[in-house]
């Protein structure tokens, strides 16, 4: 069986990384000559099946009162006997949030296959799957040969492309599932913390503040209004955050979030390697230091080498007249 | 309560890249002058392990690491920062092997040294961040498993284990014994070990095992590439030529920066 299985979780919907693991996964079907088939996990499911269903030749929703919010243990137990039994695959592919990579290497285990993270590429070579992925905080690429099947990848998912419509949209069903509900682990609160706000993972535009900004208040009076003319998210390089200057989610690199805006305005950033490890998959990055030498600007399309306290300002004037 | 944590030692991952070399063909980093260090989020476990036996007044820490000889100094610093016992099992083989033969390693490992209410992995290491080892560790000793842990409290006999999510965080309750996988956040930052505390874990007891002591199949172990294999190691040269905005005064560049950012962005 040369089929390709995508997972997904309900909760989020039909975002960017649903649509990149699905036109990964489109891909690499096609490139094996098998089916993409896509399973779905929790509660209101439908609008998501939908959407799905028309990129896919299967869909299977497993959205029964157990699994209708995500419990690791449960969950698990639950996409083992649909990856297992009801497809038999040729690669399980996940998205990177929090779930998929919780679960995924557990997933590659219990069907005697290998798993693999964090992919950017994913193709077949011979028999194996090779997966492209970043090692050593940024530094190098490896490419990771997966030996046992299925092959079981979560892939940075927003940084790949979404795939086209189908003529005919996938049959949708509902997955007959002996579940066995574990009790061992129990998640009995969740609290997002984002507060209406878009994530930075899903933002087209982020301006960022590094070391170079020098305290917590440049953040709120210069940066803050910057980012609202130009719709976009506000994130900060490690150094600003263990400072305390701004709260740790907004942390982007090798130990905080990973993000593929279509423009990252980096400001006052010297561009370490760790940070860098945040952005690779960032359509355009921009650059503001004072420093020409700063490794940043070995990474960005276009940059000004000045103060930003002289350039923020004058930046937002100009802004503000070309959107006018 | 008896707590494993477990510890990998890595090369130092704030080298800069411009020191950063590679051994194409072995596929793996060359140390160069580079430290070896343990692996951050394995410190941010031991720390929050530490914490978690300071709030409920006792518990046993035991430390383990699978690597080089050179590991000890790593679980040594563990002993100097107040864990109980470590061992460390030697890898004679692949230097870099792969997840499940980690996880194969360490679980044969945790199974000889006792048993254990809790074991602790870093969420990834610095080096290949597999992102595996403490899932996997979990199969194989047949326990649950729950990762991005930041704190752990003990509730009513229960685990109360809190952990950050993409969208923010969540609590659990887990029945041990349990495997979690813990990440950074600013509470469990690693605490520093007194010098003479340093000095003083030399002389304490170190188990130290070979693959053979722990009865599991050698020569699979010792290849480490029966679950996956680095295929080809590169660094990448991705470098933009930077398009550094020109103009004969700070306002002419800033002007031209600002249309710069509209091309990208699209109209706005």
């Amino acid at each position: 069986m040369n089929d390709v299985l995508i997972c997904l979780f309900s909760s989020a919907g039909f975002d960017k990384a649903a649509q990149g693991l699905a036109g990964a996964g489109r891909r690499l079907a096609d490139e094996l000559g098998g089916q993409l088939r896509a399973v779905i996990l929790g509660s209101e499911a439908e609008s998501l099946a939908l959407e799905i269903a028309r990129v896919s030749d299967a869909v299977t929703v497993a959205d029964q009162a157990e699994l209708a919010e995500y419990q690791p243990e449960t969950c698990l137990n639950a996409l083992v006997e649909l990856c297992g039994e009801a497809l038999e695959a040729r690669a399980v592919l996940l998205a990177n949030d929090t779930y998929s990579q919780e679960i995924a290497p557990r997933l590659a285990y219990r069907l005697g296959g290998s798993a693999v993270g964090d992919g950017v590429e994913v193709s077949a070579r011979g028999e194996h799957l090779r997966v492209s992925r970043q090692v050593y905080g940024g530094k190098a690429q490896a490419v990771i040969e997966l030996k046992r099947r299925p092959a079981v990848v979560w892939l940075r998912a927003r940084s790949f492309a979404p795939p086209a419509h189908r003529e005919t949209p996938g049959a949708i069903t509902r997955a007959a599932l002996d579940i066995k509900p574990d009790e061992r682990t129990r998640i009995v609160e969740r609290k997002r913390e984002t507060g209406g706000e878009a994530r930075l993972e899903e933002a087209r535009v982020i301006v960022s503040g590094g070391r170079g900004i020098g305290g917590p208040e440049p953040f709120e009076t210069e940066l803050k209004p910057l980012a609202e003319l130009l719709g976009a998210q506000m994130a900060a390089s490690r150094a600003a955050c263990d400072a305390g200057w701004v709260p740790p989610t907004w942390q982007i690199g090798q130990t905080g979030k990973k993000v593929t805006p279509d423009l990252y305005l980096a400001i006052a950033i010297t561009g370490a390697s760790q940070h860098m490890a945040g952005i690779s998959e960032a359509k355009t990055i921009a650059a503001i230091n004072t420093d020409p030498d700063a490794p940043i600007f070995k990474h960005s399309r276009f940059g000004i080498v000045a103060d930003y306290r002289q350039v923020v300002p004058l930046l937002r004037e100009k802004l503000a007249a070309l959107q006018k | 309560m008896n707590i494993l944590v477990c510890l990998k030692q890595i090369l130092d991952p704030e080298i800069p890249a411009r020191d950063f070399r590679i051994d194409a063909a072995k596929r793996l980093a060359e140390q160069g002058s580079a430290n070896l260090v343990t692996n951050i989020f394995c410190e941010n476990a031991l720390e929050t392990a530490l914490q978690f036996r300071e709030r409920i007044g006792g518990a046993k820490i035991t430390v383990l690491s699978y690597g080089q000889p050179s590991a000890e100094d790593s679980l040594r610093k563990a002993l100097a920062m107040k864990a109980d016992q470590a061992a460390l099992v030697t890898n004679d083989g692949n230097n870099n092997p792969d997840s499940l033969t980690n996880a194969r390693v360490l679980a044969a490992a945790i199974r000889k040294l006792g048993t254990f209410d809790l074991v602790m992995t870093g969420r990834e290491a610095g080096d290949w961040g597999a992102g595996q080892t403490g899932a996997l560790i979990a199969e194989e000793l047949g326990l649950p498993c729950v990762s991005f842990v930041d704190t752990i409290e003990s509730v009513n006999g229960k685990l109360r284990l809190k952990r950050q999510t993409d969208t923010g965080w969540e609590v659990l309750e887990a029945v041990p014994p349990v495997v979690v996988t813990i990440t950074n956040d600013e509470h469990n930052v690693p605490r520093i070990p007194k010098v003479r505390d340093v000095m003083m874990s030399y002389r304490q007891p170190l188990t130290k095992w070979t693959l053979e002591d722990l009865g599991i199949d050698v020569s699979e172990a010792r290849a480490g590439n029966t679950y996956y294999e680095v295929a080809e190691l590169f660094i990448p040269q991705k470098e933009t030529a930077c398009e550094f905005v020109t103009g004969d005064t700070l306002d002419e560049k800033v002007e031209a920066f600002a249309r710069r950012i509209v091309e990208v962005t699209g109209a706005m």
